[in-house]
């Protein structure tokens, strides 16, 4: 964690400089949705500021025809300088598709210009005001030596003017105000009961904060809460007394992003264009373990467990949010029934299937089941916010479907909570009834149709993932992890075989077997030992595949394939002709029924040697090693390959 | 932190400032050398400096910087 408020919930920027230069040479067409790219990255102030001139410098005034919102005309009326603060605001109009042009009033001069027809502001013709009130200019008469009536009378003069200032502003320019809350940065002079202290500059910024809260509230006015802001963050991030002695900047320049985000934010939200729907992820997301292979009874979910807790919270929040109108949706890779089961029977479950309007628990690719959940709720996919533990899956979302937003999800679910709040996603001016009771609306169609899911082309994104399956035979450092894989996975396991530690031993003892393990690296790093296979001897041609098991984690990035062409080069090397594979129905395996079919194993000639329904043939003469975005790496000690 | 470090951590910024890829500091280099170096740049580049680099200036020190220099030898010093 920096010292400055950032935007934490974007992902980081992979090359600043390269891109940057994109927006810049990008063809005039081209230029909007590349910045709006850019700007849906983490950038700190300088980048933000960078990224502001080069856009301005492009589009040179010309109105981008490609915007997704209506452009604004932002006014900013204060009484410090907010020349600083302008591309921050620009960026988050950017972020969300907006553009945004922005005034400032000449120093200290809100008031003249508010009232004078002729004056740039009108020229300006603001079609949003933001009134930003600096602490100093607010408790300017107010001071220790200051009697409590007149403390109480000079708090009634300055809210009458702040209210003047909105109403004049609302008849000149029928447009939204959004009133800045005083930052808190006068120090204490009586110290913890300050509160006491009549004339107390910082009592008066908090009675200030509580009136202009209350006055917005009848006067339709919104509340940018800058105090509330700076006490989770720390004052000091939000403002520097010395810079403001040497600039009149209230708020400093490195909180221009989170400033400009708090701002964008309300704008979005006055076009109605703040997200509606929380598609939630489950597996490690909204409980820890994988249910399908774990079974209801062991992921981790609920009192007791510091981690199980933390889930509780994801749900609560979760949940809080639907019942002030934002619509929850599931987006899982999981068989459905399995999914539904938690759902069902954990009871510690805080979210229900009736809380859920669109469930979406199967085993295509996200953008694909994103996209469907749209539709279903028909909205836009800009309205909707993707929660997932797993970057691979947060990558594919945003590449696919760059409107969609997907949080940088911390790792600790306690926090998700206060990442999804920071983010502003769910931005809302007011919450009606209708808000309260849209769940329910939902809740109706629950008996609803499956959601028809065709995959989407996804090729583009697994090539740029850099993936290598690095494979070595099983060995004795690798022995409790093959162990445990053996002994629980139970959804991609084609025979469900559990082995014991002396069992595998054997295997790596048998010169007519091999046990291979396989780790999955890719652009995200090392996802560990996903897959296991045992091939046996059974007779002078064939190989039969007693385990084949992989973590579903990996599903839908051709590291079947890729095994299978590792296994053929092994059984070529016993001397095999044939791989003979075998599924076995189990409780939970239903998901690989058509594994080998889809392989190109072919249905056994009646030979006598491979009867059973279940069993599978492939003909190594005819096996061609299937194309594949992985790299096969051997760590096989003493191996070329 | 090096002498190289600091000048290559303010070249980072200096581009991104001014937006120009062609900048190359020099010790002697001031306001006065660089289109649009103003009072608010001043502020950009310092707190930039403060941010990347984990220091930070006190007023006395900004008042006296001249030159590129001098905030490269300050940095220097600071972030030892």
């Amino acid at each position: 964690m920096t010292g400055i408020p950032e935007l934490y919930w974007l992902p980081p920027v992979r090359d600043w400089r390269a891109s940057l230069c994109e927006v810049a040479d990008a063809a005039q067409d081209g230029i909007w949705n590349a910045a709006v790219a850019l700007a849906n990255s983490r950038l700190d102030f300088v980048q933000t500021n960078a990224l502001d001139a080069v856009v301005r410098r492009s589009l040179d005034g010309t109105a981008p025809g490609d915007a997704v919102a209506r452009p604004v005309r932002l006014a900013i009326l204060g009484s410090s300088t907010f020349a600083h603060l302008h591309a921050g605001i620009r960026v988050a109009g950017l972020r969300r598709g907006m553009p945004v042009a922005t005034y400032e009033n000449d120093f200290g001069q809100y008031w003249q210009e508010l009232h004078d027809p002729a004056s740039a502001l009108y020229r300006f013709a603001p079609t949003a005001v933001l009134f930003a009130f600096d602490a100093r200019h607010v408790t300017a008469a107010i001071g220790t030596a200051v009697t409590a009536a007149d403390a109480a009378a000079r708090l009634e003069n300055l809210c009458s003017w702040v209210v003047a200032c909105w109403r004049r502003a609302r008849d000149a320019f029928r447009c939204p105000i959004l009133q800045q809350t005083v930052l808190p940065v006068s120090p204490a002079v009586l110290g913890g009961n300050e509160h006491v202290l009549p004339g107390s500059r910082a009592r008066f910024i908090d009675l200030v904060n509580a009136r202009l809260r209350k006055l917005a509230a009848s006067e339709a006015v919104d509340i940018l809460p800058l105090d509330a802001w700076s006490a989770q963050a720390g004052l000091a991030r939000w403002h520097d007394p010395a810079l403001w002695h040497r600039s009149k900047q209230e708020v400093v320049p490195t909180a221009g992003p989170m400033y400009g985000d708090l701002v964008g934010r309300w704008l979005a939200a006055c076009q109605g264009r703040s997200a509606k729907c929380l598609v939630l992820d489950l597996d490690n997301t909204i409980w820890g373990g994988a249910v399908g292979e774990e079974g209801v009874e062991g992921i981790v979910l609920g009192q007791g467990s510091p981690l199980g807790e933390g889930f509780l919270a994801v749900q609560d929040y979760a949940r809080e949010l639907a019942r002030r109108g934002v619509i929850l949706a599931v987006c899982s890779k999981n068989d459905e029934a399995n999914a539904f089961d938690a759902f069902d029977r954990h009871p510690e479950m805080i979210l229900r299937r009736a809380d859920i309007a669109c469930f979406a628990a199967n085993w295509s690719d996200k953008p694909s089941n994103i996209r469907a959940i749209a539709e279903a709720l028909n909205i836009g996919l800009d309205a909707l916010v993707f929660v997932d533990d797993d970057p691979f899956e947060r990558a594919l979302v945003r590449r696919e479907l760059p409107m969609v937003a997907v949080p940088e999800a911390p790792d600790e679910p306690a926090l998700v909570p206060c990442c999804l709040a920071d983010a502003g996603y769910f931005e809302s001016l007011a919450v009606t009834d209708e808000d309260r009771t849209r769940t329910g609306q939902y809740a109706g169609n629950r008996e609803r149709e499956a959601l028809r899911v065709a995959s989407g082309d996804i090729a583009s994104y697994l090539r740029s993932l850099d993936m290598e399956l690095r494979w070595r035979r099983f060995d004795a450092l690798g022995l409790p992890r093959i162990v445990q894989l053996i002994n629980k996975t139970n959804q991609f396991n084609l025979t469900a075989r559990r082995y014991s530690e002396a069992e595998v031993r054997a295997v790596i003892a048998d010169p007519g077997a091999f046990g291979i393990q396989l780790r999955l690296l890719d652009c995200f790093g090392d996802n560990g030992v996903i897959a296991i296979v045992i091939g046996r001897m059974q007779n002078a041609d064939d190989l039969y595949i007693d385990t084949w098991l992989m973590s579903c984690r990996v599903l839908g990035r051709q590291v079947e394939q890729a095994t299978l062409a590792l296994v053929a080069d092994q059984a070529r090397r016993l001397g095999a002709r044939r791989l003979i594979g075998e599924y076995r129905a189990a409780p939970r395996n239903g998901m690989v029924r058509n594994h080998y079919a889809t392989l190109g194993f072919a249905a056994p000639a009646p030979d006598g040697a491979t009867v059973g329904l279940s069993l599978r043939t492939l003909d190594l003469a005819d096996f061609a090693t299937p194309d594949t975005f992985i790299r096969l790496i051997s760590e096989q000690p003493g191996s070329p390959t | 932190m090096t002498e190289a470090e600091v000048y290559a951590a303010l070249g980072d910024i200096f581009r991104d400032v001014f937006l120009r890829d062609d900048l190359v500091l020099r010790p002697e280099l001031t306001a006065a050398d660089i289109e649009g170096w103003d009072s608010f740049k001043q502020i950009e580049i310092v707190m930039a400096a403060e941010e990347r680099l984990a220091v930070k200036f006190t007023t006395r020190e900004l008042d006296r910087l001249q030159s590129v220099g001098d905030l490269a030898a300050l940095l220097c010093a600071k972030s030892r």
